[in-house]
C-alpha cells in the first residue's frame, strides 16, 4: 500500500487563514468577512495584512451574509467566516437567496465542522451543513481533508466564480497531501489503488480510511482510498470506475446519513452501477461534548469502525 | 433634466395604472404596497439617481444602485424600470406569466435589467445594500445606494443587524427608505407587531433620520435632499415615508385588504376611471 506520512498535526482551520492570506495577495478584489470569529477562523494574518479589506460584522450572521452578496455584487470576492452551525443552519434562507438563487460570488468559509468541534457540545457540533449546502442549486461544495489541501481548496475556491461551502475543522490532524498541490474542484482523488473495496472519504476521515486500509491490507484485503474533497459537483466518474474495479464501497464522513456524500454517492451507483455500499457517518444524531478523538470513536467515525464497514461491505458482494 | 411636479404626477399616475392592470392580467400580485410607494419610486429614478438604463450593470459602476428590500412590491418596481426605459412597457403584460422576465419577486436569473439582486424574503435586502454601499467605499465610487424597506418588513431582526453594521461600518452613501404606511397582511402593523415609533427606534440605533409625507413630491426631493447632504457626515440616512397604502384609488386606499389582493374586473374599470388616462399610454 501507498505511505502517506504525516509532516505535523494541524488543524484545517490554520489551512484556510493562509490560503485566504495567499488568495488577498493575489486578488485585490478578495475581502473576508466574520461575525465576531476572527481568531477563531484564523482570519487574523488576512486583516492584518489588509484591514480595509477585513470587514467585522459582529454577532450577527444574517447581515453578514446579505452584506457579502451585496460586495460580491459590486465584483468583491467574499469569505465569509463562522462556525460551521451558525454559517449554514442559522443562515440557510440567507444563503438560498443572497448567494444561491441570487447568483453572487460568496464563500461560505465554514469552520468547527462536525463533530470535532469537540467539547463545546451539540449545539456547536453541525453534522447537517452538507446536507443544507448540497441542496442549494448550484452550490459548490469542499470538504478538504487536510491542512495542506484546506490552503489549496481557498485558494480554488477564490478563484472559482460562483458560490462555494468551504468546511473545515478545529481539531489538529496528520498533514500528508502534497504542499502545493493545486486543488481541482470536482475531481476525486485516489490515494492508494486497491482492488477488493472502495473507501470513499471526505474531510476528516480521509485519513482514518488510510489507516483503516492498512489494517485491512493486514487482513489481506485490499482497499482503494478516494479523497472525496469535492462533495458537489460529484465526481461520478471516478466512483463508478472504482465501484466497477472493486464491487464494494464505504463511504465514510463526519456527518448524519441524510443529505450527505454517502447518500450521494448511493445515488450515483443506484443510477449506474448498482453495488454494495455501507456508511460510516452518525447516522441520525446529535452529538455531545468530549475530546475530538473520543467523539470519533463513540460516534463510530474512526478507522476501526471504516474497516469493520468494510469487511461487511465485501462479505456483501 | 428634472421633472416637474406635474411631470411627476403624470407618471405616477400611469405607473398606477400599471400596477392595476398587471396584477389583473397575473390574477396575482401585491397591488397596496405598490400604489403607496408609487411617488417615492417615481421621484427616485426620474428625478434622484444617477442612472443610465443605456449602461446599466449588474456591478453598478460608476452610478447609483436600488434594492427593493420589500420585493413584493414588484408591480411599482417593474413599472417604474419599464417607464424609465431599462426594458419596453409592453413587457409589463408578462408579469407573473410562465416564462417572463418579471417573476413574481425580483429575480437576477431572468436577466432583466435594472434588477441588483434577488429580494421577497423580508429583512434581508438592507443587509444586500450595506453590501453595495461598502463596495463602493472600497472602490471610491462615490454614487449612492438606496434601499426601500416595509415598515412591516421591519419587524425582521434582520434589519436591526443591518441597521448597526451601516453606523459602525460609517456608511454614509447608504440612503435607506421605509414605506411607512402602517399596514402588513394581517392588519394594521400596531395590531399585529406593536412595532412602535420607527423614527425613534433608527434615531436610538443611530442613523439620521428623516420624515417625510411619501405622497408629496416637494417633501419627497426635500428629503432626498437632506439625505444626499449627509455624504461625509459618517452616518447613514433613513427616510421614513408617511404612505398610504393603495393611494390613489377611494375605495384601496388605506387598507390593509389590498396588500395582496387583486380588484375584480368592474374595480379595475373603476379604479382606471378615477386615475385618468396619460399622455404615456397604458402597455
Amino acid at each position: 500500500m501507498k505511505k502517506y506520512t504525516d509532516t505535523g498535526k494541524k488543524d484545517t482551520r490554520s489551512g484556510f487563514g493562509v490560503g485566504l492570506l495567499k488568495a488577498g495577495q493575489a486578488n485585490p478584489n478578495v475581502v473576508a468577512l466574520t461575525a465576531d470569529l476572527k481568531g477563531s477562523l484564523k482570519m487574523d494574518a488576512f486583516a492584518a495584512e489588509f484591514p480595509e479589506r477585513f470587514i467585522q460584522c459582529g454577532i450577527a450572521e444574517a447581515n453578514m451574509v446579505g452584506a457579502a452578496a451585496g460586495l460580491a455584487i459590486t465584483g468583491k470576492i467574499p469569505f465569509i467566516g463562522s462556525f460551521a452551525e451558525f454559517v449554514t443552519g442559522r443562515v440557510y434562507d440567507q444563503i438560498r437567496q443572497e448567494v444561491a438563487y441570487g447568483c453572487t460570488n460568496v464563500k461560505i468559509a465554514s469552520s468547527h465542522a462536525g463533530i470535532t468541534l469537540g467539547e463545546d457540545g451539540a449545539t456547536h457540533q453541525t453534522m447537517e451543513d452538507i446536507a443544507l449546502m448540497r441542496a442549494l442549486p448550484g452550490m459548490v461544495v469542499l470538504n478538504p481533508c487536510d491542512f495542506n489541501q484546506t490552503v489549496q481548496a481557498t485558494i480554488a475556491a477564490a478563484k472559482y466564480n460562483g458560490p462555494v461551502y468551504l468546511r473545515f475543522g478545529r481539531p489538529s490532524v496528520p498533514n500528508f497531501t502534497p504542499e502545493d498541490e493545486p486543488f481541482v474542484i470536482g475531481k476525486a482523488i485516489v490515494l492508494n489503488e486497491g482492488k477488493d473495496v472502495t473507501l470513499i472519504a471526505t474531510g476528516h476521515t480521509v485519513w482514518e480510511a488510510l489507516l483503516a486500509a492498512e489494517a485491512l491490507e493486514a487482513d489481506g484485503i485490499s482497499a482503494e482510498v478516494i479523497n472525496m474533497a469535492t462533495i458537489k459537483p460529484l465526481d461520478e466518474e471516478a466512483i463508478v470506475k472504482s465501484a466497477k474495479k472493486t464491487g464494494a464501497v464505504v463511504v465514510a464522513e463526519e456527518h448524519n446519513m441524510a443529505g450527505g456524500l454517502g447518500e450521494a454517492v448511493a445515488g450515483v451507483l443506484a443510477k449506474n452501477l448498482p453495488t454494495p455500499v455501507e456508511f460510516v457517518n452518525g447516522q441520525d444524531r446529535f452529538g455531545q461534548s468530549g475530546t475530538p478523538s473520543a467523539l470519533m470513536a463513540a460516534y463510530g467515525l474512526d478507522a476501526p469502525h471504516i474497516a469493520e464497514a468494510a469487511k461487511k461491505a465485501v462479505a456483501r458482494k | 433634466m428634472a421633472k416637474t411636479n406635474e411631470e411627476l404626477k403624470m407618471i405616477a399616475t400611469q405607473v398606477r395604472r400599471d400596477i392595476l392592470r398587471m396584477v389583473c392580467m397575473a390574477k396575482s400580485g401585491h397591488p397596496g404596497g405598490s400604489m403607496g410607494s408609487t411617488d417615492i419610486l417615481t421621484s427616485l429614478y426620474f428625478n434622484e439617481m444617477n442612472q443610465n438604463p443605456a449602461t446599466w450593470t449588474r456591478d453598478g459602476k460608476g452610478q447609483d444602485m436600488f434594492i427593493l428590500s420589500a420585493g413584493h412590491m414588484t408591480p411599482v418596481y417593474y413599472s417604474v424600470l419599464a417607464r424609465a426605459g431599462y426594458f419596453p412597457a409592453d413587457e409589463l403584460g408578462s408579469f407573473r406569466q410562465m416564462g417572463t422576465r418579471l417573476q413574481g419577486h425580483p429575480s437576477v436569473r431572468k436577466n432583466l435589467p435594472g434588477i441588483f439582486q434577488a429580494s421577497g424574503s423580508l429583512g434581508q435586502g438592507l443587509s444586500a445594500a450595506c453590501g453595495l454601499a461598502l463596495g463602493k467605499k472600497l472602490d471610491q465610487d462615490p454614487n449612492f445606494v438606496y434601499c426601500l424597506c416595509g415598515d412591516g418588513e421591519s419587524e425582521e431582526g434582520q434589519i436591526w443587524e443591518a441597521g448597526m453594521f451601516a453606523v459602525f461600518h460609517k456608511l454614509d452613501n447608504l440612503i435607506a427608505m421605509t414605506d411607512w404606511n402602517g399596514q402588513q397582511i394581517d392588519g394594521p402593523v400596531e395590531k399585529v407587531a406593536g412595532e412602535g415609533d420607527l423614527a425613534a427606534k433608527w434615531e436610538a440605533w443611530g442613523w439620521k433620520v428623516i420624515v417625510a409625507d411619501g405622497h408629496d413630491f416637494d417633501a419627497i426631493a426635500k428629503a432626498f435632499e437632506l439625505a444626499k447632504a449627509g455624504k461625509g457626515s459618517g452616518q447613514p440616512t433613513m427616510i421614513l415615508f408617511k404612505t398610504e397604502m393603495g393611494h390613489g384609488v377611494s375605495f384601496m386606499a388605506g387598507t390593509h385588504k389590498w396588500h395582496g389582493s387583486v380588484p375584480k374586473p368592474e374595480q379595475l374599470e373603476q379604479a382606471l376611471n378615477e386615475l385618468g388616462e396619460t399622455p404615456l399610454g397604458d402597455f
